[in-house]
């Protein structure tokens, strides 16, 4: 049961936990961000090191990170009783072990309550508080999500009030009702042009706890107005807006298209973020219930641009870009900015796409999964991870395969 | 005295009163709504820029955009294809004479509260001919459905078949356009047409006829009700725009003190 | 091997503490000046006849040993800076040894000096060391204290040490350190008072942490001949074993530096392990002193228990051992901590150590650590002094 909190008390400001690490840490967060476990491991004599040294210890060969199990066990435990920084002295005592990992080196790590010296330890790499990358050890087999420390790491839904932008989206009743499933008190669902007729309307009220409200991406006003009177509300903000308008630049619609799908996607972010995320970024440390995470969710045209979504492409590229700055400034909060990117939906606009696409229920599910694992950057659907998977190999086999028609 | 100080006066003593027949332009008014893989009309936008703030320290403004067809508006000949080849059909080209002219007012409001998909045929303006005189030449016919009192969905009217609004058969528009000459048809609904108006023959008799016949179209009126059935003197000028084939305007109505 | 060659003709002489506050507005530089200072005064000469200047500090920057030497008026043949914690005295006693007796300088001032404000341990905390701002603040932040009770958790599983033992070792320095007026700590600890200390990371309580202060500790290293035509009482330097990042491979660290070398150190010595009047270890933590019992020799680490329980620690007992109160109850003047001991077995040796001195002292055993930039204290070293 969600307790109401006091109006006139003072709203905690946010802390970070200590940022500060070397460069090359960042390969460190590139893997948390995504939810690889991976640490780095020499590329010469394959021996793996902690922490993230400038060249191996053993045969000073090129570091490199590699995906390793994620098992150890731990050697000793204590509680940071008074910690010389301001966000752990917040939240003392803090619990840390010390871990002797499966493949070889030792490290400290973030520890669940129920670990004791000797037990057998299942291992995660996790953004903390700060974005950054740090490990997280339990019981082999245990549940991560009873440890406060875990729980001050990730965006679980449990208990907290969540906005989807655009109830239109083919995958907001999913997403509403596995958010309500997992815990969340209140879904606020935006309906743009809510003079319109909404097909899923009778589905979508009779989610508990979530109301409808009119919301337009496109309108300053709009989006203005209801963060006027719920943006102090909003603990996880799900943006779903979209357009999808396949044509390439030359389509008889293509121009007006591309400048609608802009508006809505890329300046419907813009919107959003001037309106939602200040206070969002406020109530970053506001209780345990406070704002945690805001999750964009783009198709992963964004990043591969094919010819055929021409202005599509665009929008959702703009959008990306526009999403760095967002996380920037949402990250002083303490709030966590997920991308999602996604394959094409069952929405009627891709029926003429290739299988397999994305179902509501399975786009649903993986906003619910990166949102519990506190991820940073989610892929949805096998179309979209092996399209990012042959661009990150070779952008220019992507563009040619595009302009042949393969892809 | 002359006609227009005759005017002036009339005015101030209130023996001519000014009806506002316009609907204040805000962004969530409903629209046209066409199958989407057509180009989209663009919904009202008031993006403000500054309002005696940092962004502008001692004035307020705003940017608007606007597709040419929303809220109260007029219709130009060029924006039908049956009006293309008409000379002078565009906003910033029609006769500034036309601008003046005056209205009849049709009250279907009963029949409209009773069946959304109400259509104005010859015969019912036969039987308004009956009471009111013949319709004269070159006046504007205003449908009065009092649908200005709907908001939002009730207003717009969308169901799974479409929109279910009131307006013209291609009989009646036919014969007004070309056995009494009007000026132009003004509904207080999204269109000149009737919303299942692209079933009819021809699809959207109203459009189809009027900018046939180099006639206009308004839309989205208000306060018809307080209007006479005759003697009323409309003011529609749309905004000269080069090329346009319509746009938002203030539309106002001059009515004898008695009247209304 | 190459054969070791001893520390022959080099002495230390002139003993100076300059008084430790807990805050000080003033700037490490002006520590390191009042130490130089005490120096010259104890020595009879001016600073500027010092040609080496070795220099241990964490807060000098932006400056280091080289831009004192325009600080103080000095052109030294010899410079050493060592921001090497509480090895920095042993490392530094080393190097200023080889140096005079090589004849690359005669007389090299060793100091030791740090400034504390209320920010200065966060501060050094946040930029220890690049494995210390990856992998270790960033968890907790709860600096040495987490890092080393994580180290004694397993230390103390493996020797079977409790609480209770190491307590003695901290009672003990509380009842030396009540005998020197300059000690930051003047309250006498009890063993009730130890155990139900407040905790600041299990097994680590309050009575288990020294007191960050500012302050410095110097003396001077010269060839005995030089002491002797200045007239300065002197002690000579025996032995002295040095190392670093000692057992990489081990998990965790059960044992310190000083167990690979302590052989070499008591061959240079030439007596028996242990066979010392007092004993100055690094105490940091007092269970880290109870290893390096272990590791110089004096018991075996499954002895510990018994050897800690049996011994009297205070400077009357059979074993004196850091007999100005150590940095638990004097306070750990930052890099400081390491000369502490060098410092105070020098005043003891030359008898000069007033109402706390050993009677009888005629040999020390000296021991530093430090620098703990991961999960282990990467320095170690142990020095013999013998009175002349």
């Amino acid at each position: 049961m969600r307790k109401t909190k006091n109006p006139l008390s003072r709203t905690r400001q946010p802390l970070l936990p200590p940022a500060a690490r070397s460069t090359d840490a960042h390969l460190l967060t590139a893997a948390a961000a995504k939810g690889r476990f991976a640490l780095p491991c020499c590329t010469g004599c394959g021996r793996f090191a902690w922490p993230i040294p400038a060249v191996c210890p053993d045969c000073l060969s090129e570091m490199e990170l590699r995906d390793v199990a994620a098992d150890g066990h731990l050697i000793a435990a204590t509680t940071a009783e008074v910690p010389a920084d301001r966000y752990f002295r917040e939240r003392a005592p803090w619990r840390v072990g010390f871990v002797q990992l499966g493949c070889g080196p030792q490290a400290l790590v973030h520890l669940h309550p129920a670990a004791q010296p000797g037990d057998a330890l299942r291992l995660t790499l996790m953004l903390d508080r700060a974005g950054q990358a740090v490990l997280h050890a339990g019981p082999q087999g245990g549940d991560m999500t009873t440890d406060p420390q875990w729980q001050h790491m990730t965006a679980d839904p449990r208990g907290r009030q969540v906005l989807i932008t655009d109830a239109r989206h083919i995958a907001a009743l999913s997403l509403a009702e596995a958010l309500v499933k997992a815990g969340a008190v209140a879904i606020y669902a935006g309906v743009p042009e809510i003079w319109k007729p909404l097909p899923q309307r009778a589905a979508l009220v009779s989610v508990p706890g979530l109301s409808l409200h009119p919301l337009d991406l496109t309108s300053d006003r709009s989006v203005a107005d209801l963060a006027r009177d719920i943006g102090g509300k909003v603990e996880i903000l799900i943006n779903t807006a979209d357009l999808p308008r396949p044509g390439g630049l030359n389509g008889p619609a293509a121009q007006t298209d591309a400048r609608a799908a802009m508006e809505t996607v890329a300046f419907g972010l813009m919107r959003l973020a001037r309106s939602f995320g200040p206070p969002m970024a406020a109530r970053g440390a506001d209780g345990p219930l406070g704002a945690v995470a805001w999750v964009n969710v783009l198709s992963v045209f964004a990043r591969v641009h094919a010819p055929g979504l021409a202005g599509y492409a665009a929008a959702h590229a703009a959008a990306l870009a526009l999403s760095h700055a967002l996380r920037a400034e949402l990250a002083q909060g303490g709030v966590r900015l997920m991308t999602v990117l996604t394959g094409p939906t069952e929405d009627d606009w891709f029926q003429t796409f290739d299988l397999p696409k994305v179902t509501g229920k399975a786009l649903g599910d993986a906003v619910l999964g990166g949102l519990q694992r506190g991820l940073e950057e989610v892929t949805v659907g096998d179309m979209a991870r092996d399209l990012l998977q042959r661009l990150s190999e070779n952008p220019k086999a992507v563009e040619r395969a595009f302009a042949a028609g393969l892809m | 005295m002359t006609v227009l100080n005759a005017l002036i006066t009339a005015l101030a003593s209130k023996q001519v009163q000014i009806v506002d027949l316009t609907q204040t332009l805000t962004e969530d008014f409903p629209t046209i709504v066409l199958p989407p893989e057509f180009g989209q009309s663009a919904a009202v936008r008031i993006e403000r820029i500054s309002r005696y703030d940092a962004a502008g320290p001692a004035w307020y403004w705003n940017n608007l955009s606007f597709g040419e067809h929303t809220g109260t508006h007029f219709d130009a000949p060029a924006h039908w294809f049956t009006g293309r080849d008409i000379a002078r059909g565009t906003t910033d080209t029609l006769p500034a004479e036309h601008m003046i002219a005056p209205a009849c007012v049709v009250d279907c409001a009963v029949d409209c509260a009773a069946d959304p998909d109400f259509l104005l045929t010859r015969r019912h303006l036969e039987a308004w001919e009956a009471r009111h005189g013949r319709i004269p030449q070159g006046t504007w016919v205003l449908m009065r459905s009092d649908w200005s009192q709907r908001k939002g969905a009730a207003f717009a009217g969308l169901q799974e078949d479409g929109a279910h609004t009131p307006g013209p058969d291609a009989g009646a528009m036919r014969w007004l356009v070309e056995e009494r000459g009007i000026l132009g048809f003004g509904t207080e609904t999204i269109g000149t047409d009737a919303g299942q108006g692209g079933e009819f023959t021809p699809p959207y008799p109203a459009h189809h006829y009027l900018h046939g016949a180099g006639r206009y179209g308004l839309q989205c009126l208000t306060n018809l009700h307080l209007l006479p059935a005759t003697g009323a003197v409309l003011l529609a000028a749309p905004l000269k725009v080069l090329d346009g084939s319509g746009s938002p305007l203030r539309v106002l109505a001059l009515v004898s003190g008695g009247d209304a | 091997m190459t054969q070791l060659r001893g520390y022959d003709g080099v002495v230390l002489a002139v003993p100076v503490t300059v008084p430790y506050v807990r805050h000080s507005t003033r700037p490490a530089q002006w520590w390191v000046g009042r130490a130089l200072a005490g120096l010259a005064k104890g020595a009879g000469l001016s600073h500027r006849d010092f040609d080496g200047l070795s220099v241990a500090s964490f807060s000098l920057a932006p400056d280091t040993t080289i831009g004192l030497t325009q600080h103080f008026g000095m052109s030294p043949r010899f410079l050493d800076f060592l921001p090497l914690g509480g090895v920095a005295g042993v490392v530094g006693l080393r190097r200023a040894a080889r140096a005079v007796q090589a004849g690359d300088a005669d007389v090299v001032a060793c100091i030791a000096a740090d400034t504390n404000t209320p920010q200065s341990f966060r501060q050094s905390l946040e930029q220890f060391s690049r494995f210390s701002q990856d992998a270790v603040y960033p968890y907790g932040s709860g600096g040495p204290n987490v890092s080393f009770a994580l180290i004694a958790q397993a230390f103390m599983a493996a020797t079977g040490l409790t609480r209770s033992d190491i307590a003695h070792l901290a009672i003990a320095q509380r009842a030396n350190a009540l005998r020197n007026p300059d000690a930051l700590m003047k309250k006498p600890l009890s063993m009730a008072d130890y155990m139900n200390a407040r905790a600041i990371a299990p097994p680590i309580h309050l009575f288990d942490c020294v007191m960050p202060c500012a302050g410095a500790e110097a003396f001077l290293v010269m060839r005995e001949a030089t002491a002797k035509a200045q007239g300065l009482p002197f002690v000579r330097l025996t032995a002295a074993i040095e190392r670093h990042n000692a057992y990489p491979s081990d998990p965790v660290m059960l044992r310190g530096g000083w167990a690979r070398d302590v052989g070499t150190l008591w061959a240079m010595a030439g007596v028996a392990p242990g066979a010392v009047d007092l004993v100055q270890t690094y105490d940091d933590y007092p269970f880290i002193s109870a290893m390096q019992f272990a590791d110089l020799g004096l018991c075996t680490p499954a002895g510990l228990p018994e050897f800690l329980r049996s011994h009297d620690f205070t400077v009357t007992g059979d074993l004196p051992h850091n007999t100005s109160g150590g940095q638990l109850s004097v306070g750990q003047a930052g890099c400081a901590g390491g000369h502490l001991g060098l410092v105070e077995a020098l005043r003891q040796l030359i008898g000069t150590a007033g109402d706390r001195q050993v009677t009888g002292a005629r040999r020390a055993l000296v021991s530093g650590f430090g620098m703990i930039a991961y999960d282990r204290g990467l320095g170690s070293g142990a020095v013999v002094l013998e009175a002349a």
